[in-house]
């Protein structure tokens, strides 16, 4: 998925197994996985000639931000999907605790 | 009518104020998991006596047919309508009878309706860790994923995960991000997605009443705060209270508006009570007192149940 990430084209199998030098995979795994992205939805497929080309069916980021969405929604469905360590605090309300903790002997941090 | 069917109604329409008593109580922060039992059994209980009550009421054959409200109703089922009840107390009967299965289907279906939407939102979130995450050497065990704002949330599950993201990594010390693990293995290890499921299904069939959203607050907030505590064995609870403070203040301003939703100021408070609590520890109840409540919540339970299954007239 990386390799689909960088590429600005559309990259056939055999593109996408030239780039990942680092693993030594067979084609037809590197086949088989581009066609799990694609079924998936994560990577979409043209014909090429006579060869498939994929590319990445939404930028990087736009998942990040998808995971990070969900993560941080406050509705009850995620919550109850994820558990999230800390919901928001104002700023004013998070410094007058600091203080507090201040208060209590050690100095914290920041 | 019977004894059973007026015991039973009084448990189910009980349990709505007594949701509401605890809902609104300060003793359960003293004792999360005994408070986090006693909802599970306020839950069933409803659920079990509610059912009970209108299968057992409409299932009262007028004589000759003896036993519990379950063995009634497949007397009924097997021998056809109780024809010889019809009339208007016959009719109230049969609509009692249609209304208790009907409820215990819907309750059975809201279950399963949002156990399948958990377990959406958690295969989506899986596969986008997947080709996302990545490790950290500061953070053995969990997920890394690249934003800048400050989140770290677990993945529950068979296959579960804790996250964070590289805003909460910059954000905290070595020794808070100790504490936040140990606050999210908790959460992983006991199965608290579990304890709140139930409460999450009565939510969405039952928006309409508020007591759903005050239990479901209620609960997550319980179950927090029992994490924290078991996360106090392991760490300072100064670790973990500068750890909330932190992630929490930058949760604040690092979102957009929008996905922040109306629960904002509700939320506020409950890092709030979570801090304080952590820095003047009040005295956990007695043993007798859980005793007592680990004993409420077992009546709670089996009274109903047992009036479903065992003959009382």
């Amino acid at each position: 998925m990386d390799v689909l990430w960088e590429a600005a084209d559309p990259l056939s199998v055999r593109e996408v197994s030239g780039l990942l030098t680092d693993r030594d995979l067979a084609h037809t795994t590197v086949m088989t996985v581009l066609d799990r992205l694609a079924k998936k939805g994560f990577a979409r497929r043209e014909r090429n000639g006579r060869a498939w080309h994929y590319r990445a069916a939404e930028s990087r980021e736009a998942y990040v931000t998808e995971l990070m969405l969900s993560a941080l929604d406050q509705t009850g469905d995620r919550q109850a999907a994820l558990a999230r360590f800390a919901r928001s605090v104002s700023g004013t309300e998070a410094q007058a605790l600091m203080r507090a903790l201040g208060a209590l002997g050690r100095v914290p941090r920041g | 009518m019977s004894t059973a069917v007026v015991i039973l109604a009084t448990i189910a329409v009980g349990c709505v104020p007594a949701a509401s008593a605890l809902a609104a109580a300060s003793w359960p922060r003293r004792s999360p998991a005994a408070a986090i039992v006693l909802w599970q059994a306020l839950g069933l209980g409803w659920g079990l006596a509610a059912v009970g009550a209108l299968i057992a009421f409409g299932a009262t054959a007028p004589a000759a047919v003896s036993g519990g409200a379950l063995e009634r109703l497949a007397s009924i089922v097997t021998s056809g309508a109780p024809a010889a009840a019809i009339g208007v107390i016959g009719t109230v009967r049969l609509v009692c009878l249609a209304a208790g299965v009907v409820l215990l289907a819907v309750l059975v279906w809201i279950l399963a309706a949002a156990t399948a939407s958990v377990l959406r939102a958690r295969q989506r979130q899986r596969i986008l860790l997947s080709l996302l995450a990545h490790g950290d050497p500061k953070v053995p065990g969990a997920l890394v994923v690249d934003h800048p704002a400050a989140a770290a949330y677990c993945l529950p599950g068979l296959r579960s995960a804790i996250v964070i993201s590289a805003g909460a990594l910059d954000l905290l010390d070595a020794d808070e991000l100790a504490a936040v693990l140990a606050h999210e293995r908790a959460h992983l290890r006991e199965r608290h997605d579990l304890v709140l499921l139930p409460f999450l299904a009565l939510l969405r069939a039952f928006r309409w009443a508020g007591v759903t959203s005050r239990a479901y607050r209620a609960v997550g907030l319980l179950v927090e705060m029992h994490a924290d505590d078991r996360a106090l064995r392991h760490r300072p609870a100064r670790e973990l209270a500068t750890a909330l403070l932190r992630v929490g203040a930058a949760g604040a301003s690092g979102v957009p508006s929008g996905a922040l939703g109306v629960a904002h100021q509700a939320e506020e408070c409950e890092v709030a009570a979570r801090v304080i609590r952590l820095l003047r520890p009040a005295p956990g109840l007695s043993n007798a007192a859980v005793a007592l409540i680990v004993t409420a919540s077992a009546a709670i339970v089996a009274l109903p149940a047992a009036l479903l299954v065992l003959p009382l007239r």
